[in-house]
């Protein structure tokens, strides 16, 4: 990481990383600058080969199925909501019993992204590069106000208004915070999202 | 049994025998010194040893439109009294610098940065004047009245 | 043979790290030589804000600051308002923001304590019972003014909604049941030798070193220094209720945890004796203006926040707006000794020694 190996061990390690923090600092005004439309993601009722061919073939309703029945939601949870998060894993609002068994602590091996929180600038490019670790099929479900449009903190000079301009979303999940009936609701839509998808159109995940 | 908070008349009566020269006024329950930055720090260090306020609640500042202030708010936990201290700095809104107090009370490092990375208030002495909360290259300082993101 | 030292990144994003925290840690082997902590990632500029709204208005932000315990956060503002237009509660309002307040305290506490532990290794289970005595006490607060977590409870002057009348026989039903679950939690955790192996005599603060840092709150209290707001500066009507104040020796992990179960118990108490002095009245004073509007002047009134010292320091110029509102943010100070406490101990010791120290990130960045 640019520290020298054979340096003493009485210096402190922050007299040497303020090249390190000028580059991340870079990072994030470049994405700040650019990042200023939001992203769009699958629309699976306008396809018409999907409202064709879906629930037609038999594969599809198993992939489906299978897909739908077992999403593996990555941890991710920046504040406030991420303690109603916790609080529909528990034992009163159980979400293993839709499918979200396991949360994943490592992006490769999970399916879903719940962004819980606020977004800010300074967080967007490690959301960025979760999202680009995770494999297809993905999805992203943007649950309370902050992730979806900024909430109580849009006119703030630091926070993302949106995660829709960092990650394409599936699923919005409005509250401050969402009750954990709200967020199980929200994942019960995603269940009938990926009832639609057929292998004939695109699969879930984004060329963005 | 409340905390005594000391009034403007008895700081003053306290850091009255060497340095009286330092104290620019008295409100009603702070008192002001002057920005001087060697006799700041030998006044934290009379008021921390000799004195025992050896707690420091908080480092604060504000942004009155013409000038710039610091504020101190010290406890000293075996008497039980608490204390206010303010510097007026950046007259004419250019080059805002304090002395920092790290060298007396730990406590300060964290506060200073954020001051510094906010407000834009320069702490001479501090071992890591670095931003806090905000990232590098991010222009200006937003708690300033002047600020527009 | 030669061995390198190896600096590593432990991100933002991270099973253990409670919230949005990074480290950039340095390690010989598997002892830490060097930490430098990087916050910032959930600043969203609170303080800017509330330049932006009206005193009422501010409230709803303070909610989000530390928000595993909104309601002491909403108790140091208002007091710091009160005290800055010299408005006097009603005495009712003030007996149910101190009940509200003890009811987070031990939410709070829970809460702390659950996740250490589960820092620990104890995968889940003491985290798990834990939370069900949260999701009881988040239950009477849905009761009491209709939201879980962030409820914007307390305006100037008391609350905003009384007390329904099923609230009471289900808080007493909670006080009735409380210390034996804590009993239980407690017969599984301390005598543990496991836990008592990682945790005693690791990361020791001394008195000296902890006041010197401004640390305040639960760890101060285990280093060994009697120092607690509600008895020392009383606000509201702690001078009329009794209560111990746990306290530890050495200062380490163990004490901390210690510590924190202990209070959770004397927060039981303190709730049953507002409940005996209640009294049937208004809960807000009719001449409390909807749009306050203080004269010159600031203010600044500590108070005892499950974190440490609390205070909300209020510049008002006349407006209906703050002139400048800061937080002194508790947690944001404790992280003062973060590197000093972990140098010399193993990688294992690093989440256990950032558990114990019960920092909340919506409090440090604000």
């Amino acid at each position: 990481m640019g520290i020298k190996d054979d340096r003493e061990l009485n210096l402190p390690l922050y007299s040497t990383t303020s090249d390190l923090d000028l580059e991340e600092g870079t990072v994030i005004n470049n994405m700040k600058i650019n990042n200023t439309q939001e992203l769009p993601s699958d629309d699976l009722t306008s396809n018409a080969d999907l409202k064709k061919s879906a629930f037609v073939t038999s594969i599809d309703f198993l992939l489906n199925w299978a897909r739908k029945s077992s999403i593996f939601p990555a941890q991710f949870g920046l504040a406030c909501c991420a303690f109603e998060m916790i609080a529909s894993a528990a034992s009163r609002f159980d979400l293993a019993r839709f499918g979200a068994e396991r949360f994943s602590a490592s992006p490769r091996q999970a399916d879903l992204m719940i962004v819980a929180g606020t977004v800010t600038w300074k967080m967007a490019p490690a959301i960025r590069t979760m999202y680009d670790q995770m494999s297809d099929p993905k999805w992203v479900i943007s649950m309370g106000v902050c992730a979806t449009s900024g909430g109580p903190y849009y006119d703030s000079y630091s926070v993302v208004p949106g995660v829709n301009k960092i990650v394409p979303v599936d699923i919005y999940v409005p509250g401050c915070p969402p009750r954990p009936d709200a967020l199980l609701y929200g994942l019960m839509q995603l269940h009938e999202k990926i009832k639609r998808y057929s292998i004939k159109g695109k699969s879930a995940g984004n060329d963005v | 049994m409340m905390s005594k908070a000391l009034s403007g008349k008895e700081i003053e009566n306290l850091l009255k025998g060497e340095f009286k020269s330092s104290i620019e006024s008295a409100g009603e329950d702070f008192i002001y010194i002057q920005n001087n930055e060697s006799e700041c720090i030998k006044i934290f260090t009379f008021l921390k040893d000799s004195k025992k306020f050896d707690l420091l609640n908080s480092v604060t500042s504000v942004d009155f439109i013409d000038h710039f202030c610091v504020v101190y708010r010290l406890t000293s936990i075996t008497q039980n009294e608490t204390a206010v201290i303010k510097i007026r700095c950046g007259e004419g809104r250019d080059n805002p610098t304090v002395s920092s107090v790290c060298s007396v009370w730990r406590g300060a490092e964290l506060q200073e940065r954020e001051i510094y990375d906010l407000m834009g208030i320069l702490f001479t002495g501090h071992p890591n004047m670095k931003r806090l909360l905000l990232w590098e290259n991010f222009e200006g300082h937003p708690l300033r009245k002047d600020f527009v993101s | 043979m030669t061995s390198e030292l190896v600096t590593m990144n432990i991100g933002p994003i991270h099973p253990s790290t409670h919230g949005v925290f990074r480290m950039r840690v340095t390690f010989d082997g598997e002892t830490i030589v060097d930490a430098e902590p990087v916050i910032g990632y959930l600043h969203r500029g609170s303080e800017k804000l509330a330049e932006e709204r009206t005193y009422v208005q501010v409230v709803t932000l303070t909610d989000r600051m530390d928000y595993t315990a909104s309601m002491t956060n909403n108790q140091a503002y208002i007091l710091s308002v009160e005290k800055l237009s010299n408005i006097t509660p009603s005495n009712r309002g003030v007996w149910l923001r101190m009940i509200a307040a003890e009811l987070q305290r031990i939410a709070a506490h829970s809460v702390a304590t659950g996740f250490l532990i589960n820092d620990l290794g104890a995968w889940h289970t003491p985290l798990l019972y834990l939370l069900r005595e949260r999701e009881k006490i988040l239950e009477l607060f849905e009761m009491m003014c209709g939201a879980r977590i962030t409820n914007s409870y307390l305006r100037p002057g008391g609350v905003f909604m009384d007390a329904p009348d099923e609230f009471w026989p289900s808080l007493n039903r909670f006080l009735d049941e409380m210390p034996g679950r804590i009993d239980d939690i407690e017969n599984l955790l301390t005598g543990n030798e496991i836990v008592l192996v990682r945790t005693q005599n690791v990361a020791t603060v001394t008195k000296e070193q902890a006041i010197n840092a401004s640390i305040t709150g639960p760890m101060l209290r285990a280093s060994g220094v009697d120092w607690d707001l509600r008895h020392r500066n009383p606000y509201d009507f702690y001078s009329q209720v009794s209560f111990r104040r746990p306290m530890g020796t050495v200062g380490d992990n163990n004490d901390r945890y210690l510590v924190r179960i202990n209070e959770i118990r004397e927060s039981l108490k303190i709730i049953e004796q507002c409940i005996d002095m209640i009294e049937p009245g208004p809960v807000i004073p009719k001449e409390v203006p909807f749009l306050v509007r203080p004269p010159n002047g600031e203010s600044y009134v500590p108070i005892e926040a499950p974190k440490g010292e609390l205070g909300f320091y209020l510049v008002s110029d006349g407006g209906i707006a703050p002139f400048r509102c800061h937080v002194r943010a508790p947690s944001l100070i404790n992280l003062t000794l973060l590197r000093d406490m972990v140098i010399g101990y193993k990688i294992a010791d690093l989440f256990v020694t950032f558990g114990s120290i019960d920092v909340n990130m919506g409090e440090v960045d604000r």
